[in-house]
């Protein structure tokens, strides 16, 4: 069970999420209830389904994922969770930053997969605000220092929109 | 030439903290080898063949007398007493230990030096011209730009796990010097209706899959720089290769798409970029561009040298053209024959950083061709540099000469090497000692890589050479025709490779063509040009077919 870090602490993450068996089609797969992470795959197939059944709607996107085929659909989702499969895969951090920048997702963006200590200070600059840390990793110290190993940047981000040139005192 | 501001102090210093803590956390198991290693990479730390390297960032090329000396005291602290000026204007250290590398870097930071972003998929170090600020062809001083850059590109976050390396090459002068078509982004700084900005140029590089950069627009004024290159990076990142490390360069994604549909792409997504937060404003790029102002130059006219013949030679090759009347931009060669290509003692060092204060305000370059240059120097003090510079080793007058080889490390030293390098240098630098003789063969530039990375830029040296594995031998492939310039292009292979035993033999070969061939003035790459590979392809081979015949005859007796 990964650990989840969120306002730079450890908490208990209430969400569960969904896979499609390797014997079970998006289409036809069961739905369980609570608060659930469905696939992308499953929340274009049976997105009105998802909506009349659920309060709360999170999103599992895979690097390399459209955001184009839920553009639309933001609003609907308290959470949507990227995954790195490998943590040298940097894919996510580009498609974080859209999702902040150009489309104004405004939920929880949460990084999960190969997610490690020394790459929380990138994740938090291109917008993501929980982490799922990889199992066996100490998360209380990368809670405590991950997200701070420098204290300003130079270029602008999903964090600081401005960049250092135009903060500087006049 | 830039010095540090309050946040480029900061940044560096929590740089060494954060590295430091890295390696402790490694060293005490907490992050795997496979965890640590793009950490590393990205602090210029590689595990090598005998011990770690360590590169270290020189930007775009510029240097202090300072800097310089601390360079010295790293090599004799806690190197061998020398290090390596590399092809992208870096410095190199073959010897130091892994847990004395944070205090290295600590060293770094006390001079506004660090190893950021010298390795790795990431960014790396932005390189321009050697002469850049002072070059008599010059249309825009492209210093400024690269400064900006370098913050820009300097742990950003969404570009810092890219499919590969991404090497940003800057040219502001008539005659490019930067191998901008050869780079993942090259930019030509020019005016047009009197508004400064760039060509931008993507998908160039060298490596395994030679490939000349194409021209993605044609005119971006300087303002848009870093919204452009985002949308660049930003389309490479998210649809760059990540199955096949050899096909993940931005070259590679260029081709399967077509110039046109990145550019359509790359056009999108700047549409969404252009005009936002990091639009360049006038007043960062002057407070910027102020750490670029002229020095003090004095009022003197150009010197008559005297007729001295060593002294004439050395002016003839080592000296360029300056925007200044009276002075000159020295080139002290580091391709000393019989010393590694590149190689620079911890002596030299400090003789060229006391050249530097005593001599050129200070200041110094590295050129992508190995070399230190001394930009601002008064026309009346080369005789008294010379006497200095050849008492050192560092006045061999080979300059675009045949001797005057770009080499990598090679398999003495790199962990990725087919084959060493270093030695076939030196043996052609043994072969063609003689001074008048080089000079009679006249501009010639020897790239040599000791494997298809191309550190050596061997795909653009007139003549390049290649080291390559076969069945655990090192054999050497040779290309003709390569350049670098306005009309840089990759070279042709000859044929069959060589043994390193043949590779002067080889050499001299090629020469004999062109001599025989010329036209009256005319340099070896436009003899080939004009006479095409068949001649050489044809003399060289005779030869080494004749060899084998002798062999087989002796050994059939």
């Amino acid at each position: 069970m990964a650990q989840l870090i969120k306002n730079q602490t450890t908490t208990v993450d209430a969400w569960k999420t969904l896979e499609v068996g390797s014997d079970e089609t998006p289409e036809t797969l069961a739905l369980p209830p609570g608060d659930i992470i469905f696939p992308l795959a499953v929340w274009q197939a049976r997105r009105a389904e998802i909506i009349a059944g659920h309060k709360r709607i999170g999103l599992f996107l895979h690097a390399g994922d459209p955001l184009t085929a839920i553009a639309g659909d933001l609003d609907y989702f308290i959470v949507i969770a990227i995954d790195f499969p490998k943590f040298v895969d940097g894919r996510a951090y580009s498609m974080a930053s859209l999702l902040r920048q150009r489309y104004h997702y405004e939920g929880e963006l949460r990084a999960v997969g190969d997610v490690l200590h020394d790459q929380l200070f990138y994740m938090q600059r291109v917008g993501f605000d929980s982490y799922a840390l990889k199992d066996g990793k100490n998360a209380a110290f990368a809670a405590g220092s991950g997200f701070t190993p420098f204290s300003d940047s130079y270029q602008s981000a999903s964090d600081q929109p401005q960049p250092h040139f135009r903060r500087r005192p006049a | 030439m830039y010095q540090y501001d309050a946040i480029d102090t900061q940044l560096v210093n929590e740089r060494v903290a954060q590295f430091r803590d890295q390696v402790r956390r490694w060293k005490s198991g907490e992050l795997t080898d496979d965890e640590f290693r793009p950490l590393r990479l990205q602090n210029g730390l590689y595990l090598q063949r005998h011990a770690p390297m360590l590169r270290i960032a020189v930007p775009y090329g510029m240097m202090n007398s300072t800097q310089l000396r601390k360079l010295a005291l790293i090599a004799r602290t806690y190197d061998k007493g020398y290090g390596h000026f590399t092809t992208r204007q870096n410095i190199q250290f073959n010897w130091p230990k892994i847990e004395d590398v944070p205090e290295i870097l600590a060293h770094l930071a006390e001079v506004e030096m660090h190893a950021i972003q010298t390795s790795g998929n990431c960014i790396r170090n932005i390189t321009t011209d050697q002469f850049a600020g002072i070059a008599a062809d010059e249309v825009i001083d492209p210093r400024p730009l690269a400064e900006i850059l370098r913050q820009w590109s300097t742990f950003h976050p969404e570009f810092s796990f890219l499919p590969r390396k991404f090497k940003i090459a800057i040219s502001g002068t008539r005659e490019d010097r930067a191998l901008t078509w050869f780079h993942d982004i090259g930019l030509h700084l020019q005016e047009r209706d009197g508004e400064t900005g760039f060509r931008v140029l993507v998908g160039g590089g060298l490596g395994r899959t030679p490939i000349r950069g194409q021209i993605l627009r044609e005119f971006l004024p300087w303002q848009h720089l870093l919204t452009y290159c985002e949308a660049i990076l930003r389309v490479y990142n998210l649809e760059g290769r990540r199955d096949n490390a050899y096909k993940a360069r931005i070259k590679i994604l260029v081709q399967a798409l077509g110039i046109e549909a990145f550019a359509e792409r790359v056009e999108a997504e700047w549409e969404q970029l252009k005009d936002g937060p990091a639009t360049i404003t006038q007043a960062e790029f002057e407070r910027v561009a102020a750490h670029f102002g002229k020095p003090a130059y004095e009022a003197v006219v150009d010197f008559a040298p005297t007729a001295e013949k060593g002294f004439k030679n050395w002016l003839d090759r080592n000296t360029s053209a300056h925007q200044r009347p009276g002075y000159v931009a020295l080139t002290l060669s580091l391709k000393k024959h019989g010393v590694a290509p590149g190689d620079i003692s911890a002596e030299q060092m400090e003789i060229i950083a006391d050249l530097a204060d005593q001599y050129s305000f200070g200041e110094l370059r590295i050129s992508h061709e190995q070399n230190v240059i001394l930009a601002d120097v008064k026309q009346s003090d080369l005789p008294a540099i010379w006497k200095i510079a050849r008492e050192n080793g560092l006045a061999t007058p080979n300059l675009g000469l045949l001797t005057g080889i770009i080499c990598c490390p090679g398999g003495d030293f790199c962990d990725l090497a087919n084959a060493r390098s270093l030695p076939v240098a030196s043996a052609i630098q043994e072969r063609f000692d003689d001074l008048d003789y080089l000079f009679d063969i006249g501009d010639l530039e020897l790239n040599i890589s000791g494997c298809i990375n191309a550190c050596g830029h061997h795909h653009v040296g007139h003549i390049g050479v290649l080291g390559v594995d076969k069945n655990d031998a090192e054999f050497y492939q040779v290309t003709l025709g390569g350049r670098q310039g306005n009309q840089a292009q990759v070279g042709k292979v000859i044929g069959p490779a060589f043994s390193a035993a043949e590779m002067p033999d080889t050499i001299a070969r090629i020469i004999d063509v062109y001599l025989a061939q010329r036209h009256a003035d005319e340099v070896f790459i436009d003899t080939f040009d004009r006479i095409g590979i068949t001649p050489f392809k044809e003399h060289v081979y005779a030869a080494r077919t004749q060899v084998n015949k002798k062999q087989s005859l002796l050994e059939a007796a």
